[in-house]
């Protein structure tokens, strides 16, 4: 039965991203311009996270999930299509989220560090890069940068742009 | 007859009441219900798309249903309710001294003729239960809803009550949403519930449906006028005579709520697979539908009192039946009561937050194993001015009553130095029943300044005039930090940051008549330290209020300190202090993370070998 079950899920359409780091990262703010630019290409939309603590250094995770209709907020195990970490440790300790064939961002964290210029900019940087991976269009994005970040846009719209040429330069050798 | 003031109506109640629940489900509840059913129909055709957490969600409905006056206490996860409602100019909203008042004040403007609010965690709803219990009788004139976060899982709490319990206790409806778009649109059905039914209505969510953001669409604020309000003695003013009346009136209530459930089409059942069929409320009811797509549901938004003949039709529906529900068997064992087979969770699955991974367990029966957490714990921020007491307090070997707030996380090790958590204000009380079985112990009592205002107050009274001698250490960073930084009556401002009336905790402590009243700047630790020693020594019952601002507000930084490698002796004193941004080296040396490190000084403090100093010359340092 419980086979059968699984067999019917409808995952095929749902795109489950998770976001990972630790408190004062910026993790969540840059999982909320990610849901808004889902919901700006008229996805539904799910995003979990579960803060309180989080201001304190602790652990902190955001799950979200877009696709046609969501039920679960949160990603099961072997689920999520991209683990975005900001945090090494963190990102290998929820590697058992990745589903199979999906991408952790580590190897881009890393990379990605010193990229921009000027280190307040990494996390737009990093958002541009996933950005390329994602089926929303740029328009969404911007839209979803300009109504989140209220300092700074420009130069953070720039270090977007070039994290999602960067992303779509590393799509580009993924798919030669 | 305006409905809702009079209940029940004098002549004929239960025709009246049928009347009421007709007009009800016409007007309202069927447009719900094809809202609900295809929440994403409705989502494109509007114009109006918001992003919004299961709190914001609710603020947002309450407001368009016309909501006038709000009231809470910061707690996790509820506070981003009222946070979101202060932003609405029309909603009279404010952080209150504690859940108690504020559950007070957002009756009182409901019994006044206005439609209104009161948000709380679930240990909030304890401080209320006393308004609470007999708010059941009173009833309400315009809606007034109780919106209480449950939060299984302990994300940031001291327990893991269910509150669908309270609902049962004292007799009031339950709503339980299991998402954000459904929390704006219950919401709605509250309001309406609490005035056609004249009840208090309990607004039931979790941190998992209370934290979790969708696309929901919203609209306009509905013009909703005030009702009058006309003196009421036998309804208003529970005197036992009075209150027996009422009890009577409560328990037919009751059962007309239990035909709303049976009706509404927050209970709902979605016919799916006749063999398998799911009784569920709240989040499970969205990691099942993830899991099970094909099953069978009975899906619970309005939990209490139950729909008894929609579940006995539902369960002869279906050949295997299961309940699943978050926390405590509620559901489960009321099915089960009537006569009804049905499968549930292990009792093991009643501990903690279900997650969708645990559904494919309790389909199959199995008991939940218990995994260590590997998530990093939390921890005081880098140049904390809690950090600086509490290493005094560990250098005197002091028993400490803690309570709830930030410096709760003063008892994780290394650091190791609060020895009691309870509940809002109970760092006094206990400091007070140490004290009275060691008397000579050096027994100190710690806790934030907002906790000092919302129930500490009362017990610091207690200790005075039950003649006890002691120490308090009222640890004022002047916000309500562990929530994400609110404003309380000692920081001057209110909940939209305007100025109002500061409360002066040294005066009002001097005023209960506390012998000591000191104020002192942490930083200054030896000068802190001395007086901890002196007031230890006393006897007397004596009150230090360290103050300095929190450093999510006051986030200057100095620079980081030196550290001389050769002098460094690898005492470890250092790494005891659980600063973040200290890191110790496989040979157990210092690392200072530079962008962490707040300059603090903490540590150059505590080193016996200057192995650390400070660049910069501190007052005291």
């Amino acid at each position: 039965m419980n086979k059968k079950k699984r067999k019917q899920k409808p995952v095929d359409a749902i795109v489950n991203v998770l976001f990972c780091g630790t408190g004062g990262q910026g993790v969540l703010t840059a999982a909320e311009i990610c849901a808004l630019a889902a919901m700006n290409s008229g996805y539904h939309v799910k995003k979990s996270e579960v803060h309180g603590m989080a201001q304190r250094g602790g652990s902190v995770e955001s799950h979200i999930r877009f696709g046609a209709r969501i039920f679960s907020p949160l990603i099961q195990p072997l689920q999520a299509d991209y683990i975005v970490c900001f945090h090494e440790g963190e990102g290998k300790r929820l590697n058992g989220y990745l589903k199979k064939g999906g991408r952790s961002f580590l190897g881009f964290m890393q990379d990605a560090r010193f990229q921009p210029a000027d280190k307040r900019f990494f996390n737009t940087y990093y958002l541009g890069i996933l950005s390329a991976f994602l089926p929303m269009p740029e328009e969404a994005w911007q839209a979803a940068l300009t109504k989140q970040l209220k300092r700074a846009l420009a130069e953070n719209k720039q270090a977007f742009g070039d994290g999602r040429k960067a992303g779509l330069m590393a799509l580009g050798k993924q798919e030669k | 007859m305006i409905a809702g003031q009079v209940f029940p109506p004098r002549r004929g109640p239960l025709k009246a009441s049928l009347w009421r629940l007709r007009k009800h489900l016409t007007d309202h509840s069927w447009q719900t219900i094809n809202v609900i059913q295809d929440i994403m129909e409705t989502q494109k055709s509007s114009t109006h798309m918001e992003l919004l957490s299961g709190d914001e969600a609710v603020a947002r409905g309450a407001w368009e249903a016309g909501l006038r006056v709000a009231c809470a206490y910061p707690g996790t996860p509820s506070t981003e309710i009222l946070e979101t409602l202060a932003e609405f100019d029309d909603v009279d909203a404010q952080w209150s001294v504690n859940e108690k008042v504020a559950f007070e004040v957002a009756l009182g403007s409901s019994i006044a003729g206005g439609r209104s609010l009161y948000a709380s965690k679930h240990v909030g709803l304890n401080v209320a239960m006393d308004p609470l219990m007999t708010a059941s009788y009173t009833g309400v004139n315009a809606g007034f809803v109780a919106v209480v976060c449950d939060d299984p899982g302990l994300a940031s709490s001291q327990n893991e009550q269910d509150t669908r319990w309270v609902g049962m206790y004292a007799k009031l409806p339950v709503i339980e949403p299991a998402s954000p778009a459904e929390a704006y649109l219950f919401i709605r059905e509250a309001f309406t519930i609490s005035e056609q039914f004249d009840t208090p209505v309990l607004f039931r969510m979790t941190t998992r449906v209370a934290h979790t953001k969708e696309n929901v669409a919203t609209g306009p604020r509905d013009p909703v006028a005030l009702r009058p309000f006309a003196t009421d003695i036998p309804k208003y003013v529970m005197v036992p005579r009075n209150a027996y009346r009422k009890h009577i009136l409560i328990e037919k209530r009751l059962l007309q709520l239990a035909k709303l459930s049976e009706k509404t089409p927050l209970n709902r059942v979605e016919k799916g697979s006749p063999k398998l069929g799911f009784i569920t409320s709240g989040i499970p009811y969205q990691y099942l539908k993830e899991n099970y797509p094909d099953a069978s549901y009975l899906k619970l938004g309005f939990t209490y009192p139950f729909c008894d003949k929609k579940i006995a039709k539902f369960a002869q529906s279906v050949k295997d039946l299961v309940v699943v529900e978050e926390l405590d068997p509620i559901i489960e064992e009321h099915v089960k009561t009537l006569g009804i087979k049905a499968r549930a969770k292990q009792a093991t699955f009643r501990i903690g937050e279900l997650l969708p991974e645990h559904m494919p367990l309790i389909y199959k029966g199995a008991s939940k194993k218990e995994e260590a957490s590997t998530a990093r714990k939390p921890v005081l921020c880098p140049g904390c001015p809690h950090r600086f007491v509490f290493s005094v307090l560990k250098r005197n070997k002091a028993i400490v009553t803690g309570d709830i707030g930030c410096y709760t996380l003063a008892a994780t090790p290394p650091l190791s130095t609060l020895h009691t958590c309870l509940c809002m204000g109970s760092s006094i009380t206990l400091h007070e029943g140490f004290r009275r079985v060691m008397p000579g112990a050096k027994v100190v009592g710690v806790l934030g300044d907002s906790t000092f205002v919302h129930s500490g107050v009362t017990g610091l009274i207690n200790a005075v005039y039950n003649k006890m001698t002691g120490l308090i250490i009222i640890l004022d960073n002047s916000t309500t930090a562990m929530t994400g930084g609110q404003n309380h009556p000692a920081t001057g401002k209110t909940i939209r940051d305007e100025a109002t009336k500061q409360l002066s905790l040294e005066n009002i402590c001097t005023a209960c008549g506390v012998d000591n009243v000191d104020v002192i700047d942490p930083k200054n630790i030896k000068e802190l330290d001395a007086l901890v020693k002196r007031r230890l020594a006393e006897n007397a019952l004596s009150v230090i209020v360290a103050r300095r601002p929190c450093k999510l507000i006051d986030r200057e930084k100095l620079p980081m300190p030196e550290y001389d490698r050769v002098k460094c002796k690898t005492c470890g004193l250092c790494f005891n202090l659980d600063c973040p941004a200290l890191v110790k080296t496989d040979d157990g040396y210092v690392e200072i993370n530079q962008s962490l490190c707040a300059g603090c000084y903490l540590c150059a403090e505590t080193c016996p070998a200057d192995a650390l100093i400070p660049s910069v010359k501190g007052p005291s340092l």
